[in-house]
């Protein structure tokens, strides 16, 4: 058979195709259960960024689990679970956003009104962390999402005691361009989220990420974070998934319920 | 034996991939911020160009030239795959920096041009030398644009703080160009002027 025949050029595209589909598909199963490990991982330093916490050679998992606790809210009420009520998939421990938001006994369908991150669907719990200092709250984690340009961010946005005060801001997973609407990893640009405010004296809503810089003599550059250059879909899904998720359709409820001294 | 020695040997000085080609510029620039990622990235790049020259001069003769570059492209781009995944796995933090370039391994010329113009013409055992020694090439400019620019533009080498940063006390001023990717562009042209005045043979008459 000539190697340029139509049935050699077949068989050879095929048998090609098969032996490199087995060896990739055997490569992503086969690591799957490490990467899922080391993403675990890379969940847990970004909560402990978010909180500022110092992770200098230190055992990851250890520290966590000294400095930080978890607790499972209702997000409409914005009552904390119980630990008794803790189920396999509701636990703080194995809590996952996505399987959450894919599980119609879980989520709730958002209102395309309501809906300003584009995410369709919100679970009902979330998790929320504490940082906490000889027994004291000193900032409280909360994990957020939303559509970006390319993908939907996830991240956590880390608040004072006072409930008011940006205290960190990380994003963990995401798949904007490099360079660009990738700068949400920027540390300098993380770092601008630090003393913002999010709520004005009334409690009305403000933070927001303009689409410039923010001028530093303007009264209202305390709840200014600057946009991305060459990222507009991205600094607008920023703004969008973050107004969303502090506002009542997210944490809202909760964190009314933390002002009114349900803190301890 | 010294044929294949010098089959090994030949890219990484006299006829380096980057610095004689001109290939692979883009990954180059994009990588070379940090030597850790500069090495990451080489590992890679070898891995690829040797098994994708040894797949395809295994399977050289059965080829057929209709679909050739279809079939060459399908072998690279399953060894990039599995080259990320490995990654992923092992080196997470660098598999986030080095984020879509590693994918882009597949559009690097290097290794088409390899499996071109050497391993469809030569036998397996050749072409993986062939493969590896462009690979090393490829990582000799890199881990040497990759050095100079931890070290100039951030002070550290590898992540450890070689030369005191002013701001942590000491005397040295980061030099922020070094971050960014132009720099790599100054060292690659240094690095093309000092290997043809070292080897004059290599310059290209127009």
């Amino acid at each position: 058979m000539s190697t340029d025949s139509t049935r050699k050029t077949v068989l050879v595209a095929l048998g090609v195709c098969l032996v490199c589909s087995v060896l990739v598909s055997s490569a992503a199963v086969g690591l799957k259960g490490i990467q899922d490990k080391n993403r675990e991982l890379d969940k847990l330093k970004n909560i402990l960024s978010a909180g500022n916490i110092s992770m200098e050679n230190a055992d990851i998992r250890r520290l966590f689990h000294e400095k930080i606790e978890s607790d499972l809210i209702d997000l409409k009420s914005g009552i904390i679970i119980s630990k008794d009520k803790y189920t396999d998939l509701l636990n703080p421990e194995t809590f996952d956003i996505k399987t959450m938001a894919k599980n119609p006994k879980y989520y709730r369908t958002l209102n395309a009104g309501h809906d300003i991150a584009q995410i369709k669907q919100i679970p009902k719990n979330m998790v929320v962390y504490w940082v906490k200092e000889q027994g004291n709250i000193e900032k409280i984690i909360l994990p957020i999402y939303g559509k970006g340009l390319w993908s939907t961010m996830y991240g956590f946005i880390a608040l004072d005691k006072d409930l008011t005060t940006v205290k960190g801001f990380t994003f963990y997973e995401h798949g904007e361009t490099p360079g660009l609407g990738g700068e949400v990893d920027n540390p300098g640009w993380k770092k601008s989220w630090v003393g913002k405010k999010i709520f004005n004296e009334t409690g009305k809503l403000k933070i927001e990420v303009i689409k410039d810089k923010v001028d530093p003599t303007d009264t209202n550059s305390m709840y200014q974070v600057d946009g991305l250059s060459g990222a507009t879909i991205t600094t607008r899904g920023v703004n969008a998934l973050v107004r969303f998720w502090l506002s009542e359709n997210g944490y809202g409820p909760f964190i009314e319920r933390l002002k009114s001294g349900e803190m301890q | 034996m010294s044929k294949m020695k010098k089959i090994l040997t030949t890219p990484v000085f006299n006829e380096n991939p980057i610095a004689f080609q001109i290939l692979g510029i883009c990954s180059a620039l994009a990588v070379t911020s940090k030597l850790e990622t500069s090495i990451v990235m080489s590992l890679a790049v070898t891995f690829v160009t040797a098994f994708s020259n040894l797949s395809v001069s295994l399977i050289r003769k059965h080829i057929p030239s209709s679909i050739r570059i279809i079939v060459e492209m399908t072998i690279i781009a399953s060894l990039v795959i599995i080259a990320d995944q490995i990654i992923k796995a092992f080196a997470y933090d660098v598999s986030k920096q080095l984020s879509v370039y590693v994918g882009l391994i597949i559009t690097n010329c290097i290794i088409m041009g390899r499996a071109e113009a050497f391993a469809l013409k030569n036998p397996p055992w050749a072409s993986f030398l062939d493969g590896i020694g462009n690979g090393l090439g490829y990582a000799v400019i890199l881990l040497t644009v990759g050095f100079f620019r931890e070290l100039i533009g951030s002070g550290k080498l590898l992540g450890f703080q070689v030369l005191p940063v002013y701001t942590e006390g000491g005397w040295y001023v980061p030099n922020g160009l070094f971050v960014l990717p132009p720099s790599a562009f100054f060292l690659i042209g240094l690095i093309i002027w000092a290997l043809r005045t070292w080897k004059p043979e290599q310059v290209q008459e127009d």
